[in-house]
């Protein structure tokens, strides 16, 4: 993975020096509570409902274990002992103290690490695949890319004051498992004619109140022009993107507005003019991004032998048969496989995990995963490269603490932001939500009956949860001062990316495990074989769930 | 005598530039030496055939978080002005630094902000990885 050179710790570390003299003026009361905000903002710290929280950045969802020891460590000096793993693929603490946040972030630096940008009106944290690099789709490893857009975005002096926060995603595979058609802009790698690999750009997508899946404005741009394309983007957007009204502030109400056409002219104008200037990119800078992404010291395995062994492991031990089905995944290198380990097994907030779990994540990373692991925006987490033979005494290793769920891509891997419970933005709580439902989902072979299936919660409008991008969404909303949530059919991410459609008039909390099984029965009663929840659904349409829900509810 | 922070020392001005408004600074027939101020939300363009008269640009921040004079004194930098471009109103010493990456060399701030505070403010970064004004490479062109 990536490693900071004496410029990039400078960087850093000039950057908690001055949050440091920041956070000693406000404390002093030389900086009012409105200049302050977006200042802390750009450092990770929300003041939100019981505490502040801090958002510490996971570039593309990238950590090594030292970090990982370090995040235990502060989760456990300066926090409960927890941390949350984010549908930003970030880590959140819930309970810091506000003066002891420059205490944090330098404990943070000095393990390469920062919580630059992880809020406020600028360019976040770029997201993508996390199993990039070992994904057997893949065409291109999107980490080089992600890293020359972080550092490229870190600290830009054009764009820290944008209309609204800014969201870039990148996928470099076959399926797109970065949401690229839900960010601000959405950058898939594909070969050209020729088969050079360049970028395919969208913008214009995104979630929040006025969903929308991205445009495609650039068919196919050569590589080395991506950072001046961007920024003619940027340009255009921090130019005439709306300031008045902060829902309608986003870059896919601009480009709404100006029709895709218009805006596609107005970024090649601006770009005409930085394009081809130093901010051009050049091999050597290509060289050295991926000069951090090369493949780890594989063992030569044979594939064929390796299988036929997982096989019998798996014939004699069927629990573990059912978590190597669900939650590991083909890899590249034969004889290897990707595990994903669950944060939601059922009574924890889905996305959550202790310092003492992490630290055991940190071990068995640094015993079976060449020292790596990472976040998933499913707020799950990935050991990328385990040789199939030791994916049991792996399995064993989890099991014993309760790391072991096998749901990955079923029902109960809900994904679900932290709602009414610590989120000051919220509608309602959406953390018990989840709960109730992995809670009345118990039934393992039920939820592996139904298939794949995203379930989503979001607290609120802002979408956290990724709500509109589930097969089934949930969206927390106020009623007269009550917390109801509606639900919605039929989102999903990927290539074929849809937003959900609204079921209808919104349930209460206690109703919602019923809600959810009456549209499961629903799905189980028209399904055709094998049918997926989301082919059924986009075979059959909304109605017959609909009917039936309501029905039942009179 | 009025004060401001003029390419990293603190001056004093004994006349103030007469700043136009957009409006104002497209009817004058002589442009030369002239001053304009630029309002978020204002084009830019009507100033790009006169880079070359005009004095001093000032970019207005009626509130702070109006990010959008970041770019416009990016783009005059970029379109080769090599005259003033002044930042007045509501920024806050935090922004210094940005501002004067994207070329603005002069400030002058409304309110109370004491400048030999903003002064040290410029100074709060010494590397930086996009190419901006006072380091015209990006920092991949410079890695040793
Ligand atoms: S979706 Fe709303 S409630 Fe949930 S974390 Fe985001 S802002 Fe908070």
């Amino acid at each position: 993975m990536y490693v900071y050179d004496r410029h990039d710790q400078k960087i850093v570390d000039e950057r908690v020096a001055q949050y440091r003299g920041q956070t000693e003026r406000y404390l002093a009361g030389e900086l009012t509570d409105e200049e302050f905000l977006p200042l802390r903002l750009q450092n990770g710290l929300y003041v939100q409902r019981l505490a502040p929280m801090l958002r510490i950045a996971v570039p593309y969802g990238l950590l090594n274990t030292r970090q990982l020891r370090a995040l235990a460590a502060i989760s456990r000096t300066y926090d409960k002992g927890y941390v949350h793993i984010s549908t930003r693929q970030n880590v959140q603490i819930n309970w810091p103290e506000l003066a002891e946040v420059p205490d944090i972030l330098a404990e943070l630096a000095a393990v390469q690490m920062h919580a630059i940008q992880t809020s406020g009106n600028c360019i976040r944290n770029t997201t993508t695949d996390q199993f990039a690099g070992v994904a057997a789709d893949e065409l291109a490893d999107p980490r080089p890319y992600c890293e020359l857009i972080r550092q490229w975005s870190t600290l830009h002096p054009e764009f820290a004051f944008l209309p609204r926060k800014f969201k870039i995603a990148v996928c470099g595979s076959r399926e797109d498992r970065a949401a690229i058609h839900a960010h601000d802009i959405g950058i898939e790698l594909v070969p050209n004619d020729a088969g050079v690999i360049g970028l395919r750009v969208l913008v214009g997508g995104g979630l929040g109140r006025t969903p929308v899946i991205g445009s495609e404005i650039c068919p196919w741009l050569d590589r080395r022009h991506m950072l001046t394309y961007l920024e003619a983007i940027l340009r255009v957007y921090n130019q005439h993107g709306r300031r008045d009204n902060k829902y309608k502030a986003r870059i896919k109400i601009l480009v709404k507005a100006m029709g895709v056409d218009a805006f596609r002219a107005a970024v090649e104008r601006e770009w005409q003019a930085v394009k081809d200037g130093p901010t051009t990119l050049t091999e050597d800078a290509f060289e050295y991004a991926e000069s951090f992404f090369t493949e780890p010291a594989y063992r030569e395995l044979d594939g064929a032998d390796e299988a036929r062994a997982l096989d019998r492991q798996c014939a004699d031990e069927p629990i573990f048969g059912n978590w190597v089905a669900r939650n590991t995944c083909e890899h590249r290198v034969s004889g290897y496989r990707s595990v994903t380990i669950s944060l939601k097994a059922t009574g924890y907030p889905p996305g959550d995990i202790t310092a003492e779990n992490l630290e055991l994540l940190a071990d068995l990373a640094d015993r079976y995963s060449f020292g790596e692991l990472r976040t998933t925006h499913q707020q799950n987490l990935v050991l990328a490269d385990v040789a199939a033979s030791d994916l049991y005494t792996l399995w064993q290793a989890l099991q014993a603490e309760g790391l072991a769920t096998p749901n990955i891509g079923y029902l109960t891997d809900v994904i679900c932001c932290p709602g009414g419970d610590y989120c000051s933005l919220a509608n309602a709580k959406s953390i018990p939500v989840a709960e109730a439902l992995q809670a009345r989902f118990d039934d393992i072979d039920y939820v592996y009956d139904l298939g794949p299936l995203d379930l989503n919660i979001s607290g609120c409008m802002n979408a956290c949860g990724h709500h509109h991008i589930g097969h089934i969404g949930v969206l927390g909303v106020d009623k007269k001062g009550e917390e109801f949530y509606q639900v919605s059919l039929g989102g999903s991410q990927g290539k074929d990316a849809s937003i959900g459609k609204i079921l209808g008039p919104s349930f209460r909390q206690d109703d919602m495990p019923d809600v959810i099984e009456r549209i499961l029965n629903t799905y189980v009663s028209l399904r055709e074989e094998e049918e997926s929840f989301l082919d059924t659904y986009r075979r059959v349409g909304i109605e017959p769930f609909k009917e039936r829900v309501y029905a039942t509810a009179d | 005598m009025p004060r401001l922070i003029k390419d990293g020392r603190i001056v004093e001005e004994p006349t103030a530039p007469m700043l136009h408004s957009l409006e104002d600074w497209q009817a004058l027939t002589d442009k030369t030496g002239t001053a304009v101020q630029l309002e978020p939300g204002d084009d830019l363009s009507p100033l790009l055939p006169h880079l070359g008269s005009i004095e001093v640009v000032a970019v207005s921040f009626p509130a702070f978080m109006d990010g959008r004079c970041f770019s416009y004194a990016r783009e005059l930098r970029e379109r080769g002005y090599t005259g003033e471009i002044r930042a007045v109103g509501h920024f806050i010493r935090d922004q210094l630094t940005y501002l004067s990456r994207v070329g603005v060399n002069a400030f002058a701030p409304a309110g109370d902000l004491d400048l030999d505070d903003a002064l040290g403010s410029l100074a709060d970064f010494t590397e930086f990885y996009q190419a901006s004004n006072n380091e015209p490479l990006p920092l991949f062109r410079r890695r040793t």
